[in-house]
């Protein structure tokens, strides 16, 4: 039987924590993209339009993960579409990104106080002038330490991709462990790896938190 | 015709009706105090003629054109009706300069040097001229008010809509705006405004109207209207602030 050095799980966890990493960023980049478009829908004045993005956030929001992951692999296929472990966890993990970040902006730019929109107004700006001028400058400020406490949601929510069959850094663990039959080694250093990676963003963003509350405004 | 002409104005919050029927029209040049309780609809009337507020019957006209809720007609209207707030209401992200160069640049698309010019003159105006580069939290709350005259200014409006400009300030600096609100009269500026400040108004304005439960109840020239107040309600008003 071939032996495994601690080095060589922690080697192997090591490239497959680029998956994680992959994974995480484009979820984050498009689900940050999406979440905009979806963010000016929530905040419209059309009715229709918020109510279209509320139905969006919540379908989002009020399901698990597993399942949007399940859906996006097995119903792009029954689709006909092709499809790989990849892209369907990249898909599923967009649109919940998307829709947690737009919540969470949404929430960032009503805590503009209503004079600043009444004062923009008043200048004949229209919505859209006022939003990339006036409003989300401001909610900006409030929305960076949130944001990215959020990407360390969305680096834990990577690992169910390995139900999915995508081998990010656990199912990487799991194909390990059944080589290695060292279960405890393999999973503590998988549990250090996340760690490394979402506890850094945690305390930055708890660094901007209080050095953005703070009272001066720009 | 009135600049700002204002028939049968009907305006409800849900089933509370806070304008019951206003007639009014102000000519250019006529600078205008609306005095009145909190909650005679003084606010919302304002509010109104640049179509913050939308009104459910009657008819408000600016140089001839309806006041409506359609978003182009409204951008059409503010160009030509300014309105200071209560809250002063600066963008608190930008300098006092680029407040006030903000809307000429991108809603008439005056290119940037010619705001900036355009920006140190209405600063200057409003005795601000040195104070360009602060930001609106490092001004006092007078400071603040200039500025945000000056902003409306920028946009070289045909009217200014003033609601409670000074309520929010300290006493000591209520001063600094009325004078330069009083400059502004003496240069011919169309004025309404929404004010507590009855030295003010009988100094510098050339009608005052007392609005009652929703109504236009008095109305006439500052002289009148407080040496003579012909209603007991204004009588009662009046006696109130002594």
């Amino acid at each position: 039987m071939m032996e495994f050095t601690l080095w060589d799980v922690v080697r192997n966890l090591l490239l497959a924590a680029r998956w994680t990493i992959a994974l995480s960023l484009t979820a984050f980049v498009l689900g940050g993209v999406v979440g905009l478009v979806v963010l000016f829908g929530r905040v419209s004045k059309s009715k229709r339009l918020r109510v279209a993005a509320m139905g969006y956030i919540e379908l989002f929001q009020g399901t698990p993960l597993l399942m949007q992951l399940f859906l996006a692999f097995f119903g792009l296929s029954l689709l006909g579409l092709p499809t790989s472990p990849w892209f369907a966890a990249a898909l599923a993990l967009t649109l919940w990104t998307s829709a947690f970040l737009a919540e969470i902006w949404r929430g960032c730019v009503e805590a503009v106080p209503r004079g600043q929109w009444e004062a923009s107004a008043s200048l004949a700006m229209g919505y859209l002038q006022q939003m990339r001028y006036v409003i989300l400058p401001q909610a900006l400020r409030v929305t960076i330490a949130p944001t990215i406490g959020f990407s360390v949601q969305v680096i834990k929510g990577t690992a169910l991709a390995s139900i999915i069959g995508f081998t990010e850094l656990s199912k990487a663990s799991t194909i390990i462990t059944n080589a290695t039959f060292k279960p405890f080694t393999v999973y503590a250093v998988t549990a250090l790896l996340y760690f490394a990676l979402c506890w850094p963003l945690s305390a930055w963003s708890h660094r901007l938190e209080r050095k953005l509350g703070a009272a001066h405004r720009h | 015709m009135p600049l700002i002409a204002i028939e049968g104005l009907h305006k409800r919050f849900g089933s509370n009706e806070v304008l019951k029927g206003i007639d009014l029209g102000i000519e250019a040049g006529e600078v205008v105090a609306i005095i009145g309780k909190s909650g005679s609809g003084k606010s919302t009337l304002l509010r109104c003629m640049n179509g913050l507020e939308a009104y459910q019957a009657g008819k408000i006209t600016v140089e001839g054109t309806p006041v409506t809720q359609d978003e182009t007609d409204l951008r059409h209207l503010r160009l030509r009706v300014g309105m200071i707030f209560q809250q002063f209401n600066l963008f608190p992200h930008l300098t006092a300069g680029r407040n006030v160069m903000l809307a000429p640049m991108i809603v008439k698309g005056t290119a940037e040097a010619e705001a900036r010019t355009i920006a140190a003159k209405v600063l200057e105006r409003v005795g601000l001229g040195q104070k360009f580069d602060a930001f609106p939290d490092q001004l006092s709350g007078g400071q603040q008010q200039r500025v945000a005259i000056a902003r409306a200014l920028a946009m070289e409006p045909r009217a200014l809509l003033c609601d409670e400009i000074t309520s929010a300030l300290d006493p000591e600096l209520v001063n600094e705006v009325l004078q330069v609100v009083k400059g502004l009269a003496q240069d011919g500026m169309t004025l309404a405004m929404v004010t507590h400040e009855m030295r003010f108004a009988r100094d510098v304005c050339d009608r005052v109207i007392f609005m009652h439960l929703g109504k236009v109840h008095e109305i006439g020239p500052p002289s009148e209207v407080f040496s003579n107040p012909r209603t007991p309600e204004l009588q009662q008003f009046l006696g109130q602030l002594h």
